[in-house]
């Protein structure tokens, strides 16, 4: 099963420090070790980023940051795994590290189950 | 949290950690079954303790330290058996001792070079093939024995008892816990490939059972590539198997149509293509082509599969190209499926009459003789030929041996269109 893991938080909290950076790059060796981790990559702040929405039947393109959003995606991950149970392991074991090194930051890991190719229904 | 939930999270930790666990403990103890056996007493003392307890913070540590401390265990037991027969034990004690200091170390070694080991030892030639299939999916893909038996269609007292068979014939057969070397690397290499590949195929075209591909047995194969890959990382083939094998799967979605027909390459929605599997793909074969030596079996298939996978169309496909990767496998591992598909390169790439002919040579072939796609090949040849009634009877051969039933009326289908051209 794939899942794709994203990491949510609040911009105020900036770039995450370099502790953190070096264990998640273990981390991620150790996933590519295991033949689980697909791909991966952080994203530049809002701020360098642009909203497309559709919204009352009209296109509205609108520069960041996205200061309305309390959280906004910084990063993400593409696993393939044998479980449900086996994504929030190895998201728990991703935050466990940004607890360890960086206490003060507060965000999320959404740990989302991706379609397969039998779940299409056309 | 629920005994439940915990439950649950003892479960993931297993699948993450188990095989790593048995690999260290298999050094140690110098028995891919003993190793097994400790490493299921420290899940059941897990599944014991920790709904009490809390989950640790390190669960997969606790799950090592825990295996270690009934390697230990077992070692003074015999220790203190050895004391009984003191003649008979001396020089064993000794040697156990210092097995128990060095256990500490052991563990903590790179596991990389033990897991390797292992990968090894459950694809011994010493085991039947199912057999090597069974135990590398139980104790490296971390698969439980019922789930192996889904997978397979067989039931689970079958694989439990394969499993049984296969431990107990590595112990008779004494086979050390290492890794190949040499001139016998080569061949045992191979061997491991050959499994992986297997689990691969029996998920992407399934032999038995009513669907035509189990996602999940692919997902194991390419997962135990993907590890090879990092632990075996100087072997091309290992690259190549795993390049074939990522970029087989990439067409998972676009190769079954929606009522579970299968859908032809050439046909395929090419917009359906998992785009990051092709790229894992091509960066494998890449990996595979940077390293020394000629190209293996593994890497020309994964050659001819990229080939495929650039096209962005079927017409930008390549086929001079393929017709040449054709050639070198040919010369590498010569077989009649091979030239076969050699036979339809050469017809896209170099028109019908030059890919009749090569066809026309394998007619004869005895081991094609209940192979359904030369007859179809040949009649699709036949067809674009303008030469119809024949290709009609290629075609209704075909649909006669076929056993898919869905392939069946697609082949009676295309002889009905010959017989209205």
């Amino acid at each position: 099963m794939r899942f794709m893991m994203i990491v949510k938080s609040a911009e105020k909290w900036g770039f995450p420090p370099k502790e953190l950076m070096d264990a998640i790059g273990k981390l991620s060796e150790e996933a590519v070790k295991a033949g689980t981790m697909l791909g991966n990559g952080g994203l530049l702040p809002s701020a360098k980023g642009t909203s497309v929405r559709v919204s009352g039947g009209k296109l509205i393109v609108k520069d960041g940051p996205f200061t309305e959003a309390k959280e906004v995606v910084g990063g993400y991950a593409q696993f393939e795994l044998t479980s449900k149970e086996v994504a929030v392991e190895s998201a728990k074991r991703f935050m466990e590290l940004h607890r360890q090194h960086w206490p003060e930051w507060e965000g999320e890991t959404e740990v989302r189950q991706m379609y397969e190719p039998g779940d299409f229904p056309h | 949290m629920t005994a439940t939930d915990t439950h649950r999270a003892i479960d993931a930790v297993w699948r993450i950690e188990s095989a790593r666990i048995i690999a260290g403990l298999a050094r140690i103890v110098r028995d891919v079954g003993l190793a097994e056996e400790l490493a299921q007493d420290a899940l059941v003392a897990a599944l014991q303790q920790w709904p009490e307890s809390g989950i640790p913070d390190n669960p997969g540590a606790w799950l090592m330290a825990a295996a270690k401390h009934r390697a230990i265990d077992m070692f003074r037991r015999n220790k203190r058996l050895e004391r009984k027969h003191e003649e008979l034990g001396r020089k064993l004690q000794a040697q156990q001792e210092m097995a128990v200091t060095d256990f500490d170390g052991a563990l903590d070694d790179d596991i990389g070079d033990d897991l390797l080991r292992l990968v090894f030892v459950s694809c011994h030639p010493v085991l039947s093939t199912e057999a090597r299939v069974a135990l590398t999916l139980r104790l490296l893909g971390g698969l439980t024995t019922e789930e192996i038996a889904r997978a397979f269609l067989v039931p689970e007292p079958t694989i439990a008892q394969r499993i049984v068979r296969a431990k107990r014939t590595l112990a008779e057969a004494h086979v050390p816990f290492e890794v190949p070397r040499g001139g016998e690397l080569a061949a045992r290499l191979s061997s491991v490939l050959e499994v992986i590949y297997l689990v691969f195929n029996e998920g992407y075209s399934a032999t038995s059972g009513g669907d035509w591909m189990r996602p999940a047995l692919c997902e194991d194969a390419l997962r135990l590539g993907r590890i090879l890959a990092e632990l075996a990382s100087q072997e091309p083939e290992v690259h190549g198997l795993v390049a074939l094998m990522e970029i087989q799967a990439s067409r998972s979605r676009a190769r079954v149509s929606s009522s579970g027909e299968p859908i032809l390459l050439l046909d395929q929605n090419r917009a359906h293509w998992d785009q990051l599997l092709i790229r894992r793909g091509l960066a494998a074969l890449d990996r595979a082509e940077k390293l020394r030596g000629m190209r293996g079996p593994y890497a020309l298939q994964a050659a001819i599969a990229a080939c495929h996978a650039r096209a962005l169309t079927p017409e930008e496909t390549d086929w001079a190209r393929i017709v040449a990767l054709y050639e070198a496998l040919a010369q590498l591992a010569p077989s009649p499926v091979v030239e076969l598909n050699r036979a339809v390169a050469v017809a896209m790439a170099f028109g019908p009459v030059a890919g009749l002919e090569l066809v026309d040579g394998l007619t004869a072939e005895p081991s094609l003789r209940g192979y359904h796609l030369l007859p179809s090949v040949r009649g699709d040849l036949l067809k674009k030929l303008g030469r119809f009634e024949e290709a009609r009877a290629e075609f209704e051969r075909a649909a006669a041996l076929t056993r898919n039933a869905r392939e069946r009326d697609l082949l009676l289908d295309r002889a009905r269109a010959c017989a209205g051209s």
